[in-house]
């Protein structure tokens, strides 16, 4: 069954592997819907808590950094609006910026997906390596990469990636996928981190604690001979500047300066998106970027370059402006909107929905709120029973994503507007669903009094059902669908309409439900 | 050019066919300080924002300068400069026992080399108070950016004027830099991935010291 979502939809690349849902794998769609996914999640005692830790320690230093800016909303205005002008004028600030990166040495590429950009890359990290170089390329943290599943096509081709994130590290020792935007390894605590250090990493010290300090410092020894010695290294941007073809680098550990100083040949993989059109709206991103992200007022480290500096740093710069999906979603106003994103994960960490489920229930390299508005956009949708179809349901629309957003995407809004599209995508449908079923049973009980009078009574039925316990834990299917994953409470002993007619005497005064005369 | 840049930019001028323009970017947030570029209010600032960064700062008299240097350099038995540094700075470096290495654009040093030398001495472009940032802008003394990133200390030398209060201020004055490259430093390097506790110190340098001279 192929229902359309209203979401654009869009062709895939062939050759792929497929998922057991018979959709292709791909870093952007899980296996299985948000609430299956979610119930496993939230059964992790240990995630819960390591996600629950982790998520107040971010909301309280970002509320305490953003707070001591008077002018915060003014820049949240100014930077939607930077972000929906250059939506409007995509084109010539993507040639613009191709034209100054060019005329200062660095060389463009154009990748329409995910397929497309991973073998451009591949290509050239072969290109850069001289016979007799390790077959490797070190990165710095990159949602686009993750994106188009990068490390994975390059180990096929006997290319050894090298995540120096230290939370990529934890997570791609660990075989792991990351669960948040910012710290991907939010889900894992120390000791946890402790032991994927010691299984997995050759040179960690035996005595090596769980204390963080000593954790990091392992990580700098590991990685130190690897920064030193790389040709190639592989990076994401967090922003690119249209008017003078700057690549901009938000980082905190220093792997980021690393990898853009130390190799020879850098590669950088940006989403189309991701442009500002002058250098001076630095000055609005540089403020919200990192108080929304991790909190801080400024990061410890911004990297900016443009095209080749002779002399310094690396000698050949490429920059591929991946597409994948990007141009669909742009044509539509939800998608649009999402592509507003900065990436800096504010709405993850205020989401409760995330704060329980973590990052890995929803199936996509963007999780959290915003992912579940931009991955359905990214991926376009493929009937119910793709998992990508579930996402926009993964919220209780409570608005704290709106009011964190630094470019005040209106998250709960397109979520509704998601939502919308589902339903109004079955009502043509001639078998109708169970919630439309649900829906019209109610209707036709509801609109006369007599029945509804039948129907309360059959409530009572409900009590005994309860039991002890008070609640109904299940029922026989259709009913089932809302019991599996949640408690009926028990019926009251009397309905509103019974109590009335008990205290204010007859059926006569009671006003009529559905006010069908009797 | 490629076929996809084409089929790309097709997608999006279709993508975009009928979107009204934009209104105008609303610039209402503060673009100046309180308090002058330099002035004592955002000095205190600037050394508040360090200190909170777990940053060695001083301020200090012009005259106080040079021992200020010969003492942040004891602790390094190697010290790499640029070789455009101010005459004062490698005076006052070339004061302490510490042994002195030049990093020429000509011949420049290789990270191997650099991951030797124990410290590196540096001026800077700008300096941001309300954020604690310092930008290097390859300017003048700042040398190629690897020398600033490989030695474990790094010690900046900034003059009280080139501290402005705001972020805006700040970007105005670089982009002056043209398209050399820039490096904002907020403290020494540090990361907050396990448990979102903060460790200073991962694969930049692990000690940062600012010298303000008033």
């Amino acid at each position: 069954m192929t229902t359309f979502l209203g979401i654009p939809r869009r062709s895939r690349p062939s050759g792929h592997g497929m998922g057991h849902n018979g959709l292709p794998d791909s870093p952007l769609r899980g296996h299985t819907s948000f609430p299956d996914a979610a119930r496993s999640a939230v059964g992790n005692t240990q995630l819960r808590r390591n996600l629950g830790n982790a998520t107040a320690t971010i909301r309280a230093k970002r509320a305490a950094v953003v707070g001591e800016l008077d002018d915060w909303e003014a820049l949240r205005d100014a930077g939607s609006a930077v972000k929906q002008q250059v939506m409007a004028r995509l084109p010539e600030l993507l040639e613009q910026l191709e034209a100054q990166v060019t005329a200062r040495g660095g060389v463009v590429h154009w990748a329409a997906d995910a397929d497309e950009a991973n073998r451009i890359v591949a290509g050239l990290v072969e290109n850069s390596l001289q016979p007799g170089d390790a077959r490797e390329a070190v990165k710095v943290k990159s949602m686009a990469t993750q994106e188009i599943g990068l490390n994975e096509y390059l180990e096929e081709r006997g290319i050894e990636a090298f995540e120096t994130d230290l939370a990529e590290l934890i997570v791609q020792l660990g075989g792991d996928t990351p669960s948040h935007i910012l710290v991907p390894a939010i889900h894992r605590n120390r000791s946890e981190i402790r032991e994927i250090f010691l299984r997995e990493m050759p040179d960690a010290p035996a005595d090596l604690s769980d204390e963080p300090r000593r954790l990091a410092m392992a990580a700098r020894e590991h990685l130190r001979r690897k920064f030193l010695s790389a040709k190639v290294a592989i990076s994401g941007a967090n922003f690119a500047i249209a008017e003078t073809g700057t690549l901009a680098v938000v980082e905190s550990e220093g792997n980021g300066r690393m990898c853009l100083t130390l190799p020879e040949t850098l590669i950088t993989v940006m989403g189309i998106e991701k442009l500002l059109p002058t250098f001076a709206d630095l000055e609005v991103f540089l403020q919200l970027l990192p108080r929304s992200s991790t909190g801080e007022r400024m990061n410890p480290y911004t990297s900016l370059w443009t095209g080749v500096t002779p002399g310094d740093g690396p000698q050949n710069f490429h920059l591929v402006l991946l597409d994948n999906g990007r141009t669909n979603a742009l044509a539509d106003e939800v998608g649009r909107a999402a592509l507003h994103c900065i990436r800096c994960s504010a709405c993850l960490n205020v989401c409760p929905v995330y704060e329980r489920a973590g990052g890995h229930a929803y199936g996509s390299v963007y999780p959290g709120p915003i992912g579940a508005v931009l991955t359905p956009q990214l991926t376009g949708i493929d009937g119910h029973d793709d998992p990508n179809a579930s996402l926009p349901y993964a919220s209780s629309l409570c608005g704290a994503c709106f009011d964190a957003c630094p470019v005040k995407i209106d998250i709960p809004s397109l979520l509704v507007e998601l939502r919308g599209r589902v339903v109004d995508a079955d009502r043509d449908r001639t078998i109708p669903g169970g919630w439309d079923a649900a829906m019209r049973a109610a209707s036709w009980v509801m609109s006369s009094g007599k029945r509804f009078t039948a129907a309360e009574k059959a409530m009572k039925a409900g009590r005994v059902l309860a039991g002890k316990k008070h609640k109904i834990s299940s029922l026989p299917p259709p009913l089932s669908a809302w019991t599996t994953s949640r408690d009926l409470p028990e019926p009251p002993r009397q309905t509103f309409h019974q109590r009335w007619r008990a205290e204010h005497g007859s059926s006569d005064d009671a006003p009529a439900p559905g006010g069908e005369p009797r | 050019m490629s076929r996809s840049r084409t089929a790309m930019l097709q997608r999006i001028r279709e993508a975009i066919a009928g979107t009204p323009e934009p209104a105008p970017v609303p610039r209402d947030y503060r673009h100046t300080g309180d308090h002058p570029p330099g002035s004592p209010a955002v000095v205190e600032l600037l050394v508040d924002r360090l200190v909170d960064y777990r940053a060695d700062v001083r301020v200090l008299a012009p005259d106080e300068l040079p021992a200020a240097v010969a003492d942040a350099l004891r602790p390094s038995g190697s010290v790499v400069l640029a070789d455009d540094a101010p005459a004062e700075l490698v005076d006052a470096a070339s004061a302490s026992t510490t042994q002195l290495i030049v990093d020429r654009r000509s011949a420049p040093l290789s990270a191997a080399d650099l991951d030797h030398i124990d410290a590196v001495l540096t001026t800077a472009a700008v300096a941001i108070a309300v954020t604690g940032t310092i930008v290097l802008n390859a300017g003048p003394g700042q040398g190629r950016r690897a020398i600033t990133l490989v030695p474990d200390r790094h010690l900046v030398v900034l003059r009280a004027d080139q501290i402005v209060e705001t972020v805006p201020e700040a970007i105005a004055r670089l982009e002056e830099s043209d398209t050399r490259p820039l490096t904002m430093i907020s403290g020494p390097s540090a990361t907050s991935d396990i448990e979102l506790s903060r460790v200073e110190g991962v694969h930049g340098p692990r000690t940062l010291i600012v010298l303000i001279v008033r």
